[in-house]
């Protein structure tokens, strides 16, 4: 087994817990922007798509490269707006009655 | 890679797990998701200057489409069909996840066409890249079909056939069996094409037997899945960005995968084989002669003008009336003459883990009155009305003691505590378990037949007269 292989397996190993140790202490009443905003983090493959797309030898490589852009990309650029859009409205305050409603 | 790009790879990474951090307090959540966004922004403008990018066209248009369906999609989107746009999000990143995969492949082979494989992959690289297609187009096959259900374009009752189980077990030995004769012998691209074809099926079989009340728990899984495909996908290019990001979205969607089960009292193989929902027979209520008390929103607003205190049990049936407006209203009201308002809410009203606080703060609804059902379930002895709109197997007290209901053991708000019930329904029809609820027959219940909407605006305006 390689060192670099063994270190990636750590860094699995070790993601794994920081992530039980952070998501567990998410309450329940902004579950639906956690799973919307870790969705859009999961959309970091958008690195691995760009350099497939832009690597500019075989014909098959950057199609599938470009399609995978395209679907990464909308999962980052989505997932994070329409996480922000919900998280805006969660207001501790009563509001003002939206008047253009 | 540079060490320049290593290093923002860090950076992105500690910004991803602080913003996941800052999801814990809705007061600086907004913030998080603007320190998890900035982190990929780094991520993508290093990796835009890596040496290996030798053209840029496809990467721009790529990204610029993109850009414009993800904006129209965050922007347009109704509330109440979140469910459905992170299912279609999830779906794209395992899918992206896959497609990279491939690419990768192509890249290692040493020949674009792949007709002779003059490649040199470690083991752990073949492995990761199966798990990688495998699991990356279970995940946005999977989720499409989640997301048509939902959506209404598809059934969402479970479509059941003979031997379901044994044929999904077959696909999936199938595909591993072809993933290991492939990780035997690189050169056969072939396999991975059937591998990626197998896991189509398998999206598709594994969920259109699961039914709509359900998604929550299938919405998750395809957001772990879709996190654990980005992680294989990081294995693939030795990617430690990946690695972690994936890794921490995987185990945020086992956690809420498992939230999701304990609050329906079933385990993740039930909730995934079982079929609930289906077999609803209508005629099976009618047998049961007993009578309920109907009241009018008059006889509601009598009662009410003279509590104390009041907690609104809101389910799914509130948002399909679209009443949640009125609904915020109405406890603006009745907040204005002094009374104690809060919600209580069970973490599967909704459609999706934490779907009906993000409906309530739309309508308004200040987080703090939002309350968990543990925080709140040993109020409902001291509070004087418990209004239940558009719930039902969620305050069943058939899930406290019937043992051979399907609801028996799952956690539900103990409305019957409360000194009156007010439940507001359109029929006596039982809910997604095919439970019939006595709670409408208890004596301390007032069943207010309707539309949830209208009935919410009728009591606003006897409220405010």
């Amino acid at each position: 087994m390689t060192e670099g292989l063994m270190i990636s397996i750590y860094i699995f190993v070790l993601a794994a817990f920081v992530g039980v140790e952070v998501i567990s202490k998410v309450p329940p009443l902004l579950h639906t922007p956690l799973m919307s905003g870790s969705n859009a983090i999961s959309g970091i493959t958008l690195v691995g798509s760009l350099i497939a797309a832009g690597e500019g030898h075989g014909g098959l490589s950057v199609i599938l490269g470009f399609i995978a852009v395209v679907l990464a990309t909308v999962n980052v650029v989505g997932g994070f707006l329409v996480t922000d859009r919900m998280l805006k409205m969660f207001k501790k305050e009563p509001q003002k009655k939206d008047q253009r409603a | 890679m540079s060490a320049v790009a290593a290093l923002s790879y860090l950076v992105a990474s500690v910004l991803f797990m602080s913003g996941l951090k800052m999801l814990s307090s809705p007061k600086t959540a907004r913030k998080g998701n603007i320190s998890a966004s900035l982190g990929m922004l780094i991520a993508i403008v290093v990796t835009l200057t890596d040496e290996k990018i030798l053209d840029y066209t496809f990467i721009l248009a790529g990204l610029l489409t993109g850009s414009a369906v993800g904006v129209w999609f965050a922007l347009r989107v109704q509330m109440t069909a979140m469910p459905q746009l992170v299912g279609v999000l999830n779906g794209f990143g395992g899918g992206a996840s896959a497609l990279v995969a491939f690419a990768e492949y192509i890249r290692i082979s040493g020949d674009a066409s792949l007709s002779v494989w003059t490649g040199d992959a470690p083991l752990d690289v073949l492995i990761t890249l199966v798990l990688s297609i495998l699991i990356g187009t279970v995940t946005i096959v999977g989720s499409m079909i989640a997301s048509a259900k939902l959506h209404g374009v598809m059934r969402s009752a479970p479509i059941l056939y003979p031997f379901q189980k044994q044929t999904n077990a077959a696909i999936l030995v199938a595909a591993i069996v072809l993933g290991v004769l492939f990780v035997f012998d690189p050169s056969r691209w072939y396999l991975l094409v059937i591998i990626a074809g197998l896991a189509a099926i398998l999206g598709v079989t594994s969920v259109i037997p699961i039914g709509g009340a359900d998604m929550p728990v299938v919405i998750s899984l395809m957001n772990s899945y879709s996190g654990l495909a980005g992680a294989m996908t990081g294995f693939v290019l030795s990617n430690n960005v990946l690695i972690i990001s994936g890794t921490l979205v995987g185990t945020s969607g086992i956690i809420l995968t498992n939230i999701m089960c304990k609050a329906m009292n079933r385990s993740l193989a039930n909730v995934l084989f079982a079929g609930v929902g289906a077999e609803y027979d209508p005629s099976v209520q009618a047998v049961e002669q007993r009578t309920v008390i109907r009241y009018t929103p008059e006889d509601a607003a009598t009662i009410l003008e003279s509590a104390q205190s009041v907690i609104i049990v809101p389910g799914y049936g509130l948002a399909v009336a679209q009443a949640q407006h009125a609904l915020q209203e109405l406890v603006n009201i009745l907040t204005a003459k002094g009374m104690l308002v809060r919600y209580a809410i069970h973490p599967v009203a909704g459609r999706m883990p934490g779907h009906m606080n993000v409906l309530l703060a739309e309508a308004n609804a200040p987080y703090d009155i939002l309350m968990e059902m543990d925080q709140i379930n040993d109020d409902f002895q001291n509070t004087d009305v418990a209004l239940v709109i558009g719930a039902n197997d969620v305050v069943n007290p058939a899930a406290r003691y019937k043992k051979d209901s399907p609801l028996y053991g799952m956690p539900i708000l103990n409305v019957d505590h409360a000194r009156t019930v007010m439940v507001c329904k359109r029929s006596l029809n039982p809910g997604f378990a095919g439970e019939d609820n006595e709670l409408f027959y208890n004596e301390k219940t007032m069943m207010v037949f309707g539309d949830a909407k209208e009935t919410v605006t009728k009591l606003v305006q006897l409220m405010k007269s």
